[in-house]
């Protein structure tokens, strides 16, 4: 499947070997997928022609399943088996999604994340998104003709590590290669960014349907260096549906009206605040279930009454996010708008009044995300332009810290800090003759572990008997490109150590994302041996191929002794893939790959060697 | 064995090791590094590129975040120096500096109970010619001085400093937060 990047950087394959990547945007309300066709970006319609697909998963009688459309139908019918808005609950447990109101799902408390009680079963988010992200993957197979090579999805730049983590096990499941997981502000910002060839510091403002975030990026000579990043995972368009239906309840006296009747109101308020965006005022007509029916009026001037709070609540996190830059609004020289929300004229006036400055809205402000995706998947399967070698950095968007004595967090890496970045925190015993450690690590601003969020829980053990104070116990950070945080520990003088990425937390362990993933294939057992054994060979090929080449260019970086060690492994990888074991194939590649990890990184150190030794040259002819 | 990996920051973006910088060279140095090893660069490779690619690009952000800022910049020289500036150890400070402190912490109160963000604004002002004028003697002491001994006791001071500027931010945040 993959296969080592024998060219340069930057430098495209030859035209047969053209990578199918798209870009998929995964929001609250609705979900795109796009691609890169001809050199431009666009988004890929349904077989109706539409490219917006409501975020909506239908477990319905009988085991019918309905994705998009046909869901949102039932949704006022059928609303405890119709899961909307369930980017809401990723990674999110019983007590965070009480905040969100009244719901008409069934919630089962689950470790880490809830799950929903369907007529399906209890079904997690991740796979009531992954559904979501099958249909997009089909739709895009099926309009590019062929299996995808990878797929870049989007979340919210304010997403923690549960949410991110989430969303990737969700494409994992739905059978998707996860080139990367892009902030969607920073996908906005690159479409908008390539789109325009612009230059200078940038506010994106994105309101989607359920997240906000807010990021500051500098765009210079093809670098797009996020600077800051703030938002609320928790605020979006939904809430002012959620503000207009609590203010209609209240007017009608419908205090304890039933999940049914919610929903209708709740659809009734978004086609309301839709048609106020152009009209003055809008009314609707709703139904409830024991026949009443309520003529709805709403001015826009009322709805702007009702949801200023919502709007005032979008500043904070700009503010935040500007002073973390070490900026003053002023010093923006533009302010995308993103998000279907942001279509809302109060917002754009807030917005406009806030950094005293007209948003730009030349790119339809729902598909801008996925556009950017799909640029960044392309560039990412090795589909570059020459000449096409911009760049990404992105950042944090919360701290990540430890918990030390009195329940107080101690930071190991700030937010906003550009990613990938590790650090490392030395901690000691405080007891003679201590044998573990726990290790707790939190996410988040405050500097009482009880108000941060908790991702992740485990024990350095077998630290030898010391004296307090001895113990030299380091504990490392890294977060990687997408944002994900793995964290270990170590005692210095011993060397004894543990590891986690950080996962149990939030609740799906590898063994339950693998049984997802074999519940979504309706396949005989033998069926999936096959598939296995058929990617397992092509991964095998990709590797075998890939290092026979670095051997010709690069084999000088060897000991004989060292290439003859690869060599066994290349021969021991022949054999397994011979065989019909997809296990032991597997296992080949795994060895191989670490066994050349060595050779990977002095072929890494040539190439920074010889960039510095020419620019070291430049230097010197310039004087 | 592999000779650029290890090689001090400065080294490793192609820069004269020294406190003085030039701020456009060192960013043009870190975007060509990361344009080269960037995981983004290797999104399609083998697990052993992109895992290489991973702790590059994170090597060069460190490189890039230490030099950027003038205190952990000066923080890294001296420890390229043999020198250690002490932070967590050595809290001596001279009693006019300590004086300045005390005050500066009561005007921060004192704009935190009387809610007064303008105080707070001017506060940070001085504190920031303050901290100009320390970073210029940071770089007489670790250019041609050579006073390796005033750089680490400067160190220790600005950091105090920045102590001070996050409480600001943290005291104007929240006044920001509550008047909505």
């Amino acid at each position: 499947m993959s296969l080592m990047q024998i060219s340069e950087p930057g430098e495209t394959p030859e035209p047969h070997q053209r990578r199918l990547a798209v870009g998929i945007d995964l929001g609250t309300t609705h979900s795109l997928v796009a691609t890169v066709r001809s050199g431009s970006a666009e988004c890929l319609p349904d077989a109706a022609g539409r490219v917006l697909l409501p975020s909506v998963v239908r477990y319905g009688p009988s085991g019918v399943l309905s994705v998009g459309h046909e869901a949102h139908a039932a949704v006022a019918d059928d609303p405890a088996n119709t899961i909307a808005s369930v980017k809401r609950f990723m990674g999110r447990g019983v007590a965070d999604v009480a905040k969100y109101g009244a719901l008409p799902y069934h919630f089962v408390d689950a470790p880490g994340m809830v799950g929903i009680e369907t007529a399906a079963g209890v079904r997690s988010p991740v796979q009531v998104s992954a559904e979501i992200l099958r249909t997009l993957r089909a739709r895009a197979e099926e309009s590019l003709g062929g299996e995808l090579f990878g797929a870049v999805v989007t979340v919210p730049a304010y997403f923690d590590d549960s949410q991110r983590q989430a969303t990737k096990d969700a494409a994992r499941i739905a059978g998707l290669n996860v080139l990367r997981l892009l902030n969607e502000p920073t996908a906005a910002a690159i479409a908008y960014g390539l789109d325009n060839a612009s230059e200078g510091t940038f506010a994106i403002f994105d309101l989607g349907g359920g997240t906000f975030d807010l990021s500051i990026l500098k765009l210079t000579r093809g670098v797009f260096e996020v600077l800051s990043t703030s938002g609320d995972s928790a605020l979006g368009g939904d809430d002012f549906d959620q503000a207009v239906a609590r203010h209609w309840r209240k007017a009608h006296g419908l205090a304890d009206a039933s999940g049914r009747d919610t929903r209708r109101l709740l659809a009734a308020a978004r086609e309301v605040k839709e048609r106020l965006t152009s009209a003055e005022s809008a009314d609707a007509l709703v139904t409830l279930t024991w026949g009443q029916q309520l003529h709805l009026r709403l001015s826009r001037r009322e709805f702007e009454e009702i949801t200023a709070p919502l709007v005032q609540k979008t500043l904070g996190p700009t503010r935040k996010a500007l002073r973390d830059a070490g900026l003053a609004a002023a010093q923006v020289d533009g302010v995308v708008l993103v998000g279907g929300a942001t279509r809302m004229p109060h917002l754009q006036r807030a917005v406009e009044a806030f950094f005293k400055r007209e948003p730009l809205v030349n790119l339809d402000p729902e598909q801008v995300v996925a556009l950017g995706a799909a640029i960044q998947a392309n560039a990412l399967a090795g589909n570059r332009a020459a000449g096409d070698d911009w760049l990404l950095l992105d950042v944090t968007p919360l701290s990540l810290g430890l918990e030390t004595m009195g329940g107080l967090v101690e930071k190991v890496i700030p937010r906003n800090s550009t990613i990938p970045v590790a650090r490392a925190q030395e901690f000691t015993t405080f007891r003679d003759g201590q044998a573990a450690m726990a290790v707790h690590v939190v996410q988040g601003e405050r500097e009482l572990v009880s108000d941060c969020r908790s991702l992740a829980r485990f024990e350095l053990r077998g630290i030898p008997p010391m004296v307090a104070g001895a113990a030299r116990i380091v504990v490392t950070f890294q977060v990687d490109a997408d944002g994900l945080l793995s964290v270990s520990a170590r005692e210095k003088t011993t060397g004894v150590s543990a590891s986690v990425a950080v996962k149990p937390s939030y609740g799906l362990s590898d063994d339950e994302v693998a049984a997802m993933l074999r519940e979504g294939f309706d396949h005989a057992q033998a069926d999936r041996d096959a598939r296995a054994l058929a990617e397992q060979r092509v991964e095998a090929e990709g590797l075998t191929a890939a290092l026979r080449a670095a051997l010709a260019q690069d084999g000088d970086l060897l000991t004989p002794a060292e290439r003859a060690s690869l060599e066994a492994g290349l021969a021991s990888l022949d054999v397994a893939r011979q065989g019909t074991d997809h296990r032991a194939l597997k296992a080949a590649v795994e060895a191989l790959n670490r066994a050349s990890e060595p050779f990977a990184a002095r072929r890494m150190d040539r190439s920074v060697s010889r960039a510095l030794a020419g620019k070291r040259l430049d230097q010197v002819s310039t004087k | 064995m592999n000779p650029e990996f290890s090689r001090n920051h400065f080294e490793l973006l192609g820069l004269p090791v020294a406190f003085a910088i030039d701020p456009a060279a060192l960013d043009d140095a870190y975007r060509e590094l990361q344009g080269r090893v960037h995981p983004d660069r290797f999104a399609a490779a083998g697990e052993a590129e992109r895992r290489v690619a991973m702790q590059w690009a994170t090597r060069a952000n460190e490189a890039y975040r230490t030099l950027r800022n003038p205190v952990d910049r000066a923080r890294y020289l001296l420890g390229l120096r043999g020198f250690d500036t002490g932070e967590e150890s050595n809290t001596a400070m001279p009693p006019d500096f300590l004086m300045q402190q005390m005050e500066w912490r009561e005007s921060v109160e004192e704009a935190r109970s009387s809610r007064d963000p303008a105080a707070l604004e001017a506060l940070r002002r001085e504190i920031d010619a303050s901290r100009a004028e320390m970073h210029a003697r940071l770089a007489r002491a670790l250019g041609g001085e050579r006073n390796y001994d005033a750089g680490c006791s400067l160190v220790r001071k600005l950091r105090f400093l920045d102590k001070i500027e996050a409480e600001i931010d943290e005291v104007l945040e929240t006044m920001a937060g509550s008047a909505g």
